[in-house]
This record gives C-alpha cells, sequence and structure tokens, in this order.
C-alpha cells in the first residue's frame, strides 16, 4: 500500500510516496539520499540509524515512514552550520573518536540527543540520585547514556572523550 | 514483509472498533517492537491502526493521591517525570534499565506492556515455537535456556517477559485501564500478563481488539523508598537475567509492609507473595530477607542451561532488600 508523506530532513522539506512497509530508515537514505544515518543491525539493537526525530534521537530502523509523517528529522549531516562542524562532529575529529567511521552519524545524533537529555534534568540507570533536578555527565554517566550505540571497532574510549569534551564546551551538567 | 495497510485512529473508540472488526488488525505503538516482527515475519497483520497520535499522552495526578499515565506516554517521559522520579523511583528505574535512550523515546507505556518475548526461538520462524506457532512444539524447553523461566513455565513454553518496566508496576499495584468493544475495564497488573499453561500464544488477558488507555499507579508512599535492580550479562543495554522491584516499609527495625515482583525469570512479571508473607512484620535482617527470598524460590525448576537463576534472583533479592533496610535507616 501506497502512502503520501512528506518529511522535513536537514531543513529541506520533501515529499514523496513511500509502500507502507518502508522504514524511516530506508525512506532517508534510499529514496531522500540522505545516507548519513546508517544500516547497521536494522533491528534497534546497534544505534547506527539514530537521527533526530521531532527534536529527540531515535532509531530510525523500527519506525515506519509512514507514521513520521510530517516530522523533523535532522540526520548527522544536518548538524553542521554551514562549514563550521558542530561541537560533537568537531569533539568526535579532535579525540580520534572513530575507526572504520560507519557508527560514527549515529553515534553524534545519539550524543546531540543525550546532551540535550542530560540538561533537561533527565536521569540514567547509573544516577545515584535519581530525583535529583541536575545531572553531573561524569564518564559513567557519559557510557550508560551511550549505550545504545555500539562500534564494532571498539572506538569507546575515544567516544567518551568526545562526549566529554563536548559537555565540558556546553557547560557542565544542566539542570531542569 | 507482507503488505499492511496503514490508518492513524482519530479517537479512542474508532480505534477499537477498526481493530475489533478486523481479526488481522492491529495497535501500532511506537513500533519498537512490532516494526521488528514485521521484519522477522513473526507477526503479519493487514493492518495497523496507529494509536501514537491520539490524547493519551499525559501523566495526571489522582483525586486518590495516585498517577495516571496515557498508554501513550514514551517511555523516556515516563522515567524523567518529576512525580514518577520522587514518589515510585522503582518505576523510574525500571525504565531507565531498559533498551536505549533513543528506543525509549519511541517506546510507550502501552506498547511496553504488550512488548513479546525476545526468546530466540519465538523470533526465528525458521523454529518450532508454540508463542509463534500453536502446537508447533517448543525448541527452549530442549535447547538452549539460558535466558529462560524458572517459575510457571510449562512444557509447551518456557519463554520470559522481557519487560523491566511491567516489573515495577507489578510491584506497585498498578492497575491497567483497558477499553474494549464492550466498554471499559480495570486490569491490576498482577493479572494482565498470563503463565503460559497450554496457550503460550496469548501473552496476557486482553481480548482482541482492546486498546490499553492508561496504568494508574495507587497512592503508595512506602514506594518513595523503592527500588529497581536488574542483573545482566553486560553493563547495559541489555535484557534482564534476573531483576527485582521492590517497595518496602520498614520501621522499628521491622518489615511493616513489602510488595516485591521480580523479571527474567518467568513468563510475566513475578509478583513474590510467598516472600512478602515471610517478610510482613519479620525483623529487617539478613536472615530474614534469605528466607523470604528462599521461599520464594522453593518451586523453581530451573532447565540445565539456566540454574545459575535460582541463586542469582536470591541474592539480588537479599541485596535489594538490604539496601532499602540502610536507606530506611538513614532516613530515620
Amino acid at each position: 500500500m501506497e502512502a503520501e508523506i512528506t518529511l522535513r530532513v536537514d531543513g529541506a522539506r520533501r515529499s514523496l510516496s513511500v509502500d507502507t512497509r518502508t522504514t524511516l530508515l530506508d525512506a532517508l537514505r534510499e529514496r531522500l539520499g540522505a545516507t548519513a544515518p546508517k544500516k547497521g543491525c536494522d533491528h534497534g539493537q546497534c544505534g547506527s540509524c539514530t537521527v533526530l526525530l521531532d527534536g529527540r534521537r531515535a532509531t530510525t530502523c523500527l519506525a515506519l515512514a509512514v507514521a513520521h509523517d510530517g516530522a523533523e528529522i535532522i540526520t548527522a549531516e544536518g548538524l553542521a552550520d554551514g562549514e563550521t562542524l558542530h561541537p560533537v562532529q568537531q569533539a568526535f575529529l579532535d579525540q580520534d573518536a572513530l575507526q572504520c567511521g560507519y557508527c560514527t552519524p549515529g553515534q553524534i545524533c545519539s550524543a546531540v540527543g543525550m546532551l540535550d537529555e542530560a540538561k533537561a534534568g533527565w536521569p540514567s540507570a547509573v544516577t545515584s540520585d535519581i530525583a535529583a533536578p541536575t545531572v553531573e555527565l561524569d564518564d559513567e554517566e557519559i557510557r550508560e547514556r551511550m549505550s545504545g550505540n555500539l562500534c564494532r571497532c571498539g572506538a569507546y574510549v575515544g567516544i567518551v572523550a568526545a562526549v566529554r569534551q563536548a559537555v565540558r564546551q556546553a557547560g557542565g551538567g544542566g539542570s531542569q | 514483509m507482507i503488505p499492511f495497510g496503514y490508518r492513524r485512529a482519530e479517537d479512542v473508540d474508532g480505534a477499537v472498533a477498526t481493530v475489533s472488526r478486523n481479526p488481522n488488525a492491529v495497535f501500532l505503538g511506537g513500533g519498537t517492537n512490532l516494526v521488528d516482527h514485521l521484519k522477522l515475519g513473526v507477526a503479519s497483520p493487514e493492518l495497523l491502526v496507529d494509536v501514537t497520535g491520539l490524547p493519551l499522552d499525559r501523566i495526571e495526578p489522582l483525586p486518590d493521591g495516585g498517577v495516571r499515565i496515557g498508554a501513550g506516554v514514551r517511555n523516556s517521559d515516563l522515567a524523567a517525570d518529576p512525580i514518577i522520579r520522587s514518589r515510585y523511583p522503582v518505576l523510574s528505574q525500571a525504565l531507565l534499565s531498559g533498551a536505549s535512550g533513543q528506543l525509549r523515546n519511541l517506546a510507550t507505556t502501552g506498547g511496553n506492556l504488550l512488548q513479546r518475548t525476545r526468546c530466540g526461538y519465538f523470533q526465528d520462524v525458521s523454529t518450532p515455537c508454540n508463542k509463534r506457532v500453536p502446537g508447533s512444539g517448543c525448541s527452549a524447553v530442549d535447547g538452549y535456556a539460558r535466558y529462560h523461566a524458572i517459575l510457571g513455565a510449562s512444557q509447551q513454553c518456557v519463554a520470559v517477559h522481557p519487560s523491566d518496566m511491567a516489573v515495577a508496576m507489578t510491584a506497585l499495584d498498578a492497575v491497567a485501564l483497558v477499553q474494549g468493544p464492550d466498554g471499559e475495564r480495570r486490569i491490576p497488573l498482577v493479572d494482565f500478563h498470563r503463565l503460559p499453561g497450554d496457550a503460550p500464544q496469548r501473552d496476557t488477558v486482553l481480548t482482541h481488539g482492546e486498546l490499553i488507555t492508561a496504568v494508574d499507579l495507587p497512592p503508595l508512599p512506602a514506594a518513595r523508598r523503592s527500588r529497581y535492580r536488574k542483573v545482566r550479562d553486560r553493563a547495559s543495554y541489555a535484557f534482564a537475567l534476573v531483576s527485582v522491584a521492590a517497595v518496602v516499609d520498614i520501621g522499628d527495625a521491622t518489615v511493616r509492609d513489602a510488595r516485591i515482583a521480580l523479571g527474567g525469570i518467568a513468563h510475566k512479571p513475578w509478583r513474590a507473595t510467598r516472600a512478602e508473607e515471610v517478610l510482613r512484620g519479620a525483623p529487617a535482617t539478613e536472615e530474614t530477607f534469605r528466607r523470604a527470598a528462599e521461599a520464594e524460590l522453593a518451586t523453581a525448576q530451573p532447565l540445565p542451561d539456566n540454574a545459575f537463576k535460582v541463586p542469582l534472583a536470591r541474592n539480588t533479592l537479599v541485596s535489594v532488600l538490604r539496601d532499602l533496610t540502610q536507606i530506611s535507616e538513614k532516613d530515620r
């Protein structure tokens, strides 16, 4: 069954007709040429397809495109401001936070979404005082909050360092 | 994936009517489990009725002091809600221990309750599975069953329920509000999921077309001191081998009341009534906690691959009770 949908992808309005079986990931990559989000496991287990969906990090391989008609999507490619990289992108370069790079766009979108969550005071599974209105992103917090993004090259040490750099630049933790 | 139609629900009654009419229609929430099943061939509906646009996305205080959680509330929003974090921390902790940040942003409360087992044989359509194809046999009972049930299983199915959230809700005496073609009913969470018996294809007591609209948490002051602990094969982003949700009211070094549920060990979130009986009125000591855990696990029937879950569940329960006792003492 076909359905007409419109998405806003990295700032551009895109209308297309999709089979209802099409995932958001396949619509982005195969129909709209937005190849920053990667197909890793295609089952919600690796995080390489992560984008910002209506402002929040989300896996796109388990989302049907038809169910997200009208959505605003930012991929890793859309984070930069012209030639100026997003601070999280720059941090991944500075800290050598990748080897093959396949998981990197998902890691970067996940980190951007995660920093917003922390800024809003959201706790994580390792937060000691879950009711506290603010959270400090130490390495343990970073690792837990980024655990939905796997890196088969094992660049985790660099990834944690990159997120740590982005946290420092953003001014530490956050409050509600 | 076989072709299917897609419809966006306009209202609850319409969604219920549409799905009730069509035995091959299903509700679609965040999709994090259903879309995977569509890909795997585990589910092959002909119509998806998307209920994420319905106004079921609020967390509201109830007049009796409890809280109503809309079925469409995302797992991440529920975990981060200030009321849940302060009054029902066990629920926030359970949610935060499940899946990943980017999945919790999609997954809904209703969908979380209705997610299906992650038994590898259930998800592999090339193997027999009584849950997927009734009567075809159980591959796990004589197969690889490290992740499977130690309590309440049957010869037909040894799968476990994968939810963390539901384990906390079961301990909290939560109640699911369900809308069906003939009206609304309230189902205590403890009765919501089934044991497999001879019909493992049925995970819950819901009938076709019934839609979860909300989950009510009762007022439970003791839940301010509650805890969820999950033990798994890696530190994060994995399903439970064993988990414990506990709400314990301790005063004068005595357990006044206890509500406990175990996850990862049965076909449903396992309310530990035997352990609760031992705990109620008993001194809050390590010895009591151990006796309570052993009472609960006395009827465990592990398989060769998962016998480790018996001592693991016992020790995890004892350690959660010990932690809650220490918290209580600190508060005094």
